[in-house]
């Protein structure tokens, strides 16, 4: 039998294919350090990418939202149900058109930071590139910040 | 069409529309009259010439105006939200025209309220009422808006005149030359759009090299206080100065625009040849405005 080199969980969620470097972000995105009983595995061999993050998180299930923000982070990412130690279902990231409310926009001067009100980022698959619907300013996925989701 | 936010949501078919009724406008073919209708002017920035243009606009339509500018006396400083605000204004109105100096700011308007928006401007952001005026003063002075040679020259990383110009145009195979001091460059994000688009383009350090081969030159201001060293300003100015000796050899359809204010990049030697048209630009300004109030107010 293979050798599991990070723990297995009962009951939760594996988020596996993290792109390389991407677990500990998603990580303090999900708030696992304050709430959960988490294990993170970095830089494991992986067959398809070379090398790959994991995340098993005991007892939680992601929301649609938190999928979504992991697959802009990581689109490689695989999201993994278990419940006693089998596996229930399996889906991989799906990266939404548009996205709302989880982008923080970095221009300073657009009426997202100033007004209480949701963002919304329209997503270019071919380039992972996101232009704010309002002040539609284009940034790379690595230029723009994720609320923290609760 | 029920707002005019961005050329981006702009389809080729609709800018022909707008560019069509504001002719008929023009030459008289097509009378619009709104006598009951009330247009919000809410300007929380200064502006001279687009807030006159837009009450001019409207007022030739036979409609009315309330005029609010700035922030200094309205509920705004008070503390009310901006979506109040707007929610309220909206129901003394048929039409908000909006200019602020916060970007999105029109597009979020367009979300609070129910009767059309028209963006006069969001900071850094879009003018497309800018655009549409300026697309129409090409298309006639040209015939035509297709396959044109379009030299952009000044404050082409600010100016978000040349921004949505660049996208209007994009929707009809021009070529653009670009000629700006080297920190005041067209913005990657344009130039990556123009790209995507596979329109062609060209950059240049002055306008010289390539202003005989265009159909349209169109002059924007450099501001001093883009410049951290006042030096650095007096060193690049002059090199965008159109002057009367630079027109010599140019084509005889070759056009000179600019969305004024000018300071002193177009020298008033330029304004008797017969290539100066940012004086009518602004004239055509009115007749635009009257075309997209009339599209959004469903008269025409």
């Amino acid at each position: 039998m293979k050798k599991m080199k990070v723990r297995q969980i009962e009951n939760g969620t594996v988020i596996d294919h993290i792109a390389a470097g991407k677990a500990l972000y998603i990580a303090q995105l999900l708030h696992l350090v304050e709430s959960s009983l988490f294990v993170i595995g970095s830089n494991l061999q992986s067959s398809k990418f070379g090398k790959k993050d994991i995340i098993k998180i005991e007892n939680y299930n992601l929301s649609d939202a938190e999928k979504h923000s992991i697959a802009l982070i990581s689109p490689t990412a695989s999201f993994i149900q278990i419940q006693d130690f089998e596996v229930v279902s399996k889906e991989r990231a799906h990266i939404p058109d548009v996205i709302e409310y989880l982008i923080v926009c970095p221009n300073h001067k657009c009426i997202t930071n100033i007004e209480v009100m949701s963002s919304r980022f329209v997503i270019n698959k071919n380039n992972m590139s996101v232009r704010c619907a309002y002040c539609e300013k284009k940034y790379t996925v690595d230029e723009v910040k994720f609320k923290r989701l609760i | 069409m029920n707002n005019l936010i961005s050329m981006r949501d702009l389809s080729k078919a609709e800018i022909l529309q707008i560019v069509e009724v504001a002719e008929k406008i023009e030459s008289g073919k097509l009378k619009v009259n709104i006598p009951d209708k009330v247009a919000a002017l809410l300007f929380f920035e200064p502006s001279t010439r687009t807030l006159f243009s837009f009450d001019t606009a409207v007022k030739r339509l036979g409609g009315k105006t309330l005029i609010m500018t700035g922030t200094g006396n309205t509920s705004v400083k008070k503390g009310e939200t901006f979506a109040d605000t707007l929610q309220t204004i909206s129901q003394y109105s048929d039409i908000i025209i909006m200019r602020s100096p916060t970007e999105g700011a029109a597009r979020y308007a367009s979300e609070v309220v129910e009767i059309p928006v028209i963006n006069a401007g969001d900071g850094a952001n879009q003018h497309p009422t800018q655009a549409l005026l300026d697309l129409y003063s090409i298309k006639k002075t040209q015939g035509t808006l297709e396959n044109l040679k379009i030299g952009v020259v000044g404050d082409l990383k600010f100016g978000r005149t040349v921004h949505s110009l660049c996208q209007a145009l994009g929707e009809f195979n021009p070529k653009f030359y670009f000629a700006s001091p080297s920190h005041l460059k067209m913005p990657g994000y344009i130039l990556d759009d123009l790209d995507d688009r596979k329109i062609d383009w060209h950059e240049d350090r002055n306008m010289e090299t390539f202003i005989d081969e265009l159909d349209i030159l169109y002059v924007t201001r450099i501001q001093k206080e883009r410049f951290a060293d006042v030096e650095d300003y007096n060193k690049v100015k002059g090199s965008y100065v159109l002057k009367k000796d630079m027109l010599d050899d140019v084509k005889p359809n070759f056009k000179v625009l600019h969305p004024l204010p000018r300071v002193d990049e177009i020298h008033t030697d330029v304004d008797d040849t017969q290539y100066a048209y940012y004086f009518p630009q602004a004239r055509n300004g009115v007749f635009t405005r009257q075309a997209i109030i009339s599209i959004l107010l469903g008269e025409v």
